[in-house]
């Protein structure tokens, strides 16, 4: 693992998922613009959530590291679950 | 520099990545603090984000994304050893950098204006709600911002020492890790932006 390989990601590439980020923020912004109630939350949630999946995949290179550094950022991500989510089951049941 | 220097890149990357996860966590509260209070003060938080203005927040979003897709160019620019490029790829992001922030200036002295800043008259008038959600759209836009400005200045800093040649194809761990925060920051923005400007 120490044997770091550098792994190249290609201009187009790279731009393949700029040109999808800015797909997604277009269709963030046109769900919010009609009235979907409380769906409009959880459908922009969900395209934020894709987008910065796309940015640590490819823009971080996240995708191409080894075990350890995904172990770690399952581990952040779990960890602001866990923070989140109970904050919630005292708030919602209070 | 040739010869044997003591470099751990590695060690150097997963540095980046917990300093990194503290932002995370950072940020993370910050949004959890805007979710509690969204929960409690609904009306008055749709209230404060229609005052926010969509189509500037919307071109916002798009400079950042520009501007991490520029920063990770570079990664590759240097990379395959192309200097020049990198180094005009780097100024691309710091542009935009600039460009968000002018936007943001614009955003902010509009609220200035109409009386909307944290601990005004305006506000204290108004329904506590509406205090809450503005304090928390300065702070974390403001923490942000204070971001993007760290960023701009760190991966100037870069900048010069690609041009001067300390970084290169074999020594490029500064420059990736740079671009790394840049894209935390292009992170923190993909969810203040639905949050702040579409949601509500």
């Amino acid at each position: 693992m120490d044997q770091h390989q550098p792994h190249i990601v290609s201009y187009t590439r790279l731009i393949g998922i700029w040109l999808a980020l800015l797909v997604l923020t277009a269709l963030t912004v046109a769900i919010t613009r009609v009235e979907l109630g409380g769906y409009k939350v959880v459908g922009a949630l969900a395209v934020a959530c894709a987008k910065a999946g796309l940015v640590i995949a490819v823009f971080m290179h996240m995708k191409y590291e080894g075990v350890l550094l995904r172990w770690l950022l399952f581990l952040a991500f779990v960890t602001l679950a866990v923070f989140i989510g109970f904050t919630f089951f005292d708030v919602l049941y209070r | 520099m040739s010869g044997h220097e003591h470099r751990d890149d590695y060690g150097a990357k997963l540095g980046m990545w917990l300093f990194l996860f503290t932002e995370l966590l950072l940020f993370g509260g910050l949004f959890l603090l805007y979710a509690v209070y969204l929960k409690r003060y609904p009306h008055e938080f749709a209230t404060g984000g229609k005052q926010l203005n969509w189509v500037l927040g919307s071109v916002n979003t798009v400079i950042l994304l520009t501007s991490s897709l520029a920063a990770a160019m570079a990664v590759t620019a240097i990379q395959r050893g192309e200097a020049r490029r990198t180094v005009a790829l780097l100024g691309g992001t710091i542009l935009c950098a600039a460009g968000f922030m002018a936007i943001k200036y614009v955003e902010w002295s509009s609220k200035f204006g109409h009386g909307i800043y944290p601990g005004s008259e305006h506000l204290k008038a108004g329904p506590p709600g509406e205090s809450v959600f503005f304090s928390l759209y300065f702070l974390s836009t403001g923490i942000h911002g204070l971001h993007v400005v760290i960023g701009a200045i760190l991966l100037g800093w870069i900048a010069f020492k690609v041009r001067g040649g300390e970084l290169h194809a074999g020594n490029n761990i500064l420059l990736e890790n740079g671009a790394l925060y840049w894209h935390l920051v292009d992170l923190i923005w993909i969810f203040i932006f639905p949050l702040y400007y579409l949601i509500l």
